[in-house]
């Protein structure tokens, strides 16, 4: 295996295994590559790329950009709070429009499932999601597989627990896909009201007790409450959900064993996890964000290969 | 696979690997001198020529791997993307790199190789060792500074260098019509 099957990256529920590990495994030489004196190659000297965020992002618009910059890309950027999206252009017409200056791939952004699907069906240039409302965000399952495996080594059989706000969450729906496709085991924690209906049916434990779940797990991923996101209340008061499934110094004190604590940012300190253990040596958070320039390389390198 | 020539049998080449080792020692300052190996197969030559350089002199030189797939010129032309590991633990500013690959053909692996490798630093002088030279097929201006052997061929032949993997199997260098 050295191509990947698929031209574009939307979900992680359409990759294969194969290029799950492919993008892993080229992962580790980008990273030695951000770790030089001259952390640049020239590898996609002759690619333009542009970043389409129609939805607010800081973290991830950074690490696409200095990813694409690390390759030698030409970048564009277009966030649609300064652009003629605000006029009614519809998101068909900004891309073909965007598209007509000869740019090879696309990162997007946006706040509706399956806009990345949708555009991948009408346009010639690649598409890398960076994710799309509640649906996927592939290159954070991508780099949380990534974080985990440098932490504990392979993932087949390892327990993972994603917890908290799994209902609003792409990253949980992407993180699932990939860490099943790895072979590891889930479970899913938070209150009955954030965790959907019927997500048993793609494999998955739940649970709503946060002490058993750290106990099982080896890892735990604690999704940040999407308070954005949430129209309707789905808990009395964020002092109750710090309370009843916050992750603090405590309660991993009470374990007694090794536990690797990940989070995909932005963290609401003192809600989902508090500053002790946000700040502790099991907190791999940092690690996190830059095993994910080295992850987004990866997949815009392989998939610039992929282009005929 | 009943056409491919033998070029070198493994005694040839542990003879050539000898006198390749003595020649860099005869000519090269140990208190400032790294070598490092081309991937893929680069590497398993110059592993060979660093631990006899140690057998003769007792000298450890610093060893280093570098990977060249992400500074080739035939990206987007269907090639390998299969990165090999780079690992350099030293410096290289004002150092003399000795680089050590295989085969040298075209010269673009040579030529990636030292893009790559300028991103490490500054090196004081880079030079180039070889097991084989096919001298006629070059395509950029680059020479080895120790040869193992000269290997004059029409494009259409490959010369392959294959490495054993244990020991009742030999080195040997071979022609391969395609």
């Amino acid at each position: 295996m050295s191509q990947l099957s698929s031209k574009h990256v939307i979900g992680i529920e359409h990759l294969t295994l194969d290029d799950i590990q492919l993008i892993l495994k080229t992962a580790t030489q980008f990273k030695e590559i951000i770790n030089r004196p001259i952390k640049k190659v020239p590898t996609l000297r002759d690619i333009t790329i542009a970043n389409l965020f129609f939805e607010n992002s800081t973290r991830t618009r950074i690490s696409f950009e200095l990813a694409q910059r690390r390759l030698s890309a030409d970048v564009i950027n277009f966030s649609s709070s300064s652009s003629s999206v605000k006029k009614g252009e519809t998101l068909l017409d900004t891309v073909n429009n965007i598209l007509s200056m000869k740019v090879d791939m696309i990162v997007m952004r946006h706040a509706s499932p399956g806009a990345a699907h949708y555009l991948s069906e009408r346009i010639t240039a690649q598409i890398v999601n960076a994710g799309d409302g509640t649906h996927e965000h592939p290159t954070q399952a991508l780099l949380d597989a990534y974080s985990m495996q440098e932490k504990i080594g392979d993932l087949n059989g390892k327990k993972i627990a994603i917890i908290g706000d799994i209902m609003h969450s792409r990253v949980a729906l992407s993180n699932i896909f990939c860490l099943k496709k790895l072979g590891a085991e889930i479970t899913l924690c938070g209150p009955t009201t954030l965790i959907p209906k019927y997500i048993d049916a793609l494999g998955v434990n739940i649970s709503h007790n946060i002490d058993e779940t750290l106990q099982w797990c080896d890892v735990a991923n604690v999704l940040r409450i999407q308070l954005e996101r949430q129209n309707t209340k789905y808990f009395p008061s964020l002092r109750e959900y710090a309370l009843y499934f916050g992750v603090n110094k405590q309660r991993l004190d009470k374990l007694q064993k090794e536990i690797v604590i990940m989070h995909p940012g932005p963290i609401n300190r003192g809600v989902e996890l508090t500053s002790d253990v946000a700040d502790s040596e099991h907190s791999i958070i940092l690690d996190q964000v830059e095993n994910g320039v080295a992850i987004r390389m990866a997949v815009m390198y392989l998939l610039a290969n992929k282009h005929e | 696979m009943m056409s491919d020539a033998i070029l070198l049998n493994g005694k040839q080449i542990q003879l050539t690997i000898e006198r390749l080792s003595r020649e860099v020692i005869e000519s090269i300052n140990f208190k400032n001198t790294v070598i490092i190996g081309v991937q893929p197969r680069g590497v398993l030559l110059a592993e060979k020529i660093h631990q006899r350089i140690f057998e003769l002199t007792k000298q450890n030189v610093p060893f280093g791997k570098i990977d060249t797939t992400f500074h080739r010129d035939d990206f987007r032309r269907g090639k390998s993307l299969n990165a090999k590991i780079t690992e350099i633990d030293f410096h290289i500013e004002e150092k003399n790199v000795l680089l050590i690959d295989d085969v040298l053909f075209t010269g673009r692996t040579i030529r990636a190789a030292l893009d790559a490798l300028l991103s490490f630093g500054r090196p004081l002088k880079i030079e180039l060792l070889v097991l084989i030279d096919r001298r006629f097929n070059r395509e950029l201006p680059i020479q080895p500074d120790y040869v193992g052997k000269i290997v004059d061929t029409i494009e259409k032949v490959d010369v392959e260098v294959r490495w054993a993997n244990h020991e009742q199997e030999e080195n040997t260098v071979l022609f391969i019509k395609e």
